[in-house]
């Protein structure tokens, strides 16, 4: 399946693991990215806090650079950028004047007809979590991952309508699909402190121990995210934290695209995980891998995928 | 919560509140003040006025106190509020409505490193098309004067190839159009 790709200013710079992960999975699962040309910034938080209609026109502007791919679907992987394009499309759809508005000044004009999507609303789909389950034949039972979610992946849900708003499960599903052990615990979907990490930090420092804490608690070795921001804050942030608080956490977080390459024996370094400010090297499987691994690895001729163990299976 | 007293004129249906729907479409009127957006707020615990109390007043026309507020400035958008308000009020798209409303009639932002960084990453934008995080944050410092702040996550950052050392323009003319068409509209629908 072909999908039009915004990756948005993070997901190159801050969150280039996510880009990363997520195309070396990609190709695996059968998506194809194609990356929206010249797309641009989505405005985030500090466009819907100056001015409201480029807080939509920005958003408008790339979705109408989907239309002109001749594309459908587009696939927004960062939660932030996935929150403003959704917005954009949901209040220009609802609203003829508000459409009116926006396409004064985006060119070409918006025609409302792009679907925005985020990775984890593809890979949760029941087809998709079957192939994950071939494909991921490494063994990661040593991990107990906390799914966190964040903000903004699903709120506010009538204009999001992704996963369940207080307590989503997309992540849990598509990693336990890939035979990670994922955890019950209650911070799934509070608020690391996203924009306020340059500015109010202590705010930052507080509610990010909050989830660390909760994340620990719940007997986590890891976090799994889908949010640059939220990325940034637990795993860049974490010894400021540590310091402050003289407690250890030692919780490596992961995008969960990275988890799932990991899964598929994709090795750790195409998958962006050295740059990771918190270690993650004592949860990583060993490399280099075995050639007997590899050799057991045989593929499918019925549905061109490969399949565990050797032998003549179909 | 003893802070919203106040010796001013109170009328109900306010001319700031139908401001406030002006800007955001979002009618303060429909509150009935069950206290659930300042609940399940994070960040309510370093709030002047906890979100209830901050619409209560919109609606009572206590504009002062509203765009002078700590809090409009202190929501941290993750619409925790708008997702759980049992009378469909987007309080989080209130917050942004005063801090639009205060810096158009002259309020000093209560908190203006927040104010600071909201103009130095769009201007980025502007210029750049997408974000330059090492540049807006150098710009950023040049607005707050804070330049020891976080020096050593940079460095840290910068080793780990997270930071992009140059921008790319690639967009930037795109960027910059939308910026100034939206300018001119917002102008144009000012003097209306």
């Amino acid at each position: 399946m072909r999908y039009a790709y915004y990756p948005g200013c993070s997901l190159h710079s801050t969150g280039s693991e996510f880009d990363l992960s997520l195309r070396a999975v990609s190709p695996r699962l059968g998506l194809e990215l194609e990356e929206v040309e010249g797309w641009i910034c989505c405005g985030s938080t500090p466009a819907h806090s100056v001015s409201g209609l480029l807080a939509l026109a920005l958003p408008v502007a790339n979705l109408s650079l989907v239309e002109r791919m001749r594309r459908e679907e587009v696939v927004v992987p960062c939660a932030s950028c996935f929150r403003r394009l959704k917005a954009g499309h949901h209040e220009t759809t609802e609203s003829p004047e508000v459409m009116e508005r926006v396409n004064a000044v985006v060119e070409p004009p918006y025609q409302g007809t792009v679907e925005i999507r985020h990775p984890l609303e593809i890979l949760s789909a029941p087809e998709m979590l079957r192939r994950i389950s071939t494909l991921a034949t490494k063994d990661l039972s040593h991990l107990r991952v906390a799914c966190y979610y964040g903000c903004l992946l699903t709120r506010p849900p009538e204009v999001m309508r992704f996963d369940r708003h207080e307590y989503p499960m997309s992540m849990d599903t598509v990693l336990r699909a890939a035979g990670i052990t994922t955890l019950e615990w209650n911070s799934k979907t509070m608020c690391c402190g996203a924009a306020f990490s340059l500015t109010e930090t202590e705010i930052v420092y507080k509610l990010t121990a909050d989830i660390l804490e909760e994340a620990r608690a719940a007997g986590a070795n890891a976090s799994a995210v889908a949010c640059p921001l939220c990325h940034a804050n637990l795993d860049t942030r974490q010894s400021e934290i540590e310091e402050r608080l003289e407690r250890t956490f030692g919780l490596p977080a992961f995008y969960f695209t990275q988890l799932l390459g990991l899964a598929m024996g994709i090795p750790a370094g195409r998958l962006g995980i050295g740059k990771h400010l918190v270690d993650a090297g004592g949860l990583l499987p060993p490399e280099p891998e075995p050639l007997m691994e590899a050799a057991s690895v045989v593929v499918c001729r019925e549905c061109d995928l490969p399949t565990r163990g050797g032998g003549n299976r179909e | 919560m003893n802070r919203a007293v106040t010796t001013e004129r109170i009328t109900p249906n306010s001319g700031f509140a139908k401001a406030i729907l002006g800007e955001s479409g979002v009618d303060v009127n429909l509150c009935y003040q069950c206290g659930k957006c300042a609940a399940g707020c994070p960040v309510a615990y370093v709030m002047d006025y906890p979100p209830a109390q901050l619409i209560h007043a919109a609606r009572l026309g206590l504009e002062d106190l509203v765009l002078s507020s700590k809090t409009i400035w202190l929501c941290a958008a993750c619409e925790t509020c708008t997702t759980r308000c049992p009378q469909d009020v987007d309080i989080a798209k209130v917050m942004d409505a005063a801090k639009i409303l205060g810096v158009a009639r002259g309020y000093r932002p209560a908190l203006g490193e927040v104010r600071a960084f909201h103009k130095a990453a769009l201007a980025n934008v502007r210029r750049f098309g997408r974000m330059w995080e090492a540049g807006m944050i150098v710009s950023l410092k040049l607005r707050t004067r804070r330049f020891t702040k976080d020096l050593d996550l940079g460095k840290r950052m910068l080793r780990k190839g997270k930071l992009r050392l140059f921008p790319t323009l690639r967009g930037a003319r795109r960027a910059a159009r939308v910026f100034s068409r939206v300018e001119k509209a917002e102008e144009e629908r000012e003097s209306t």
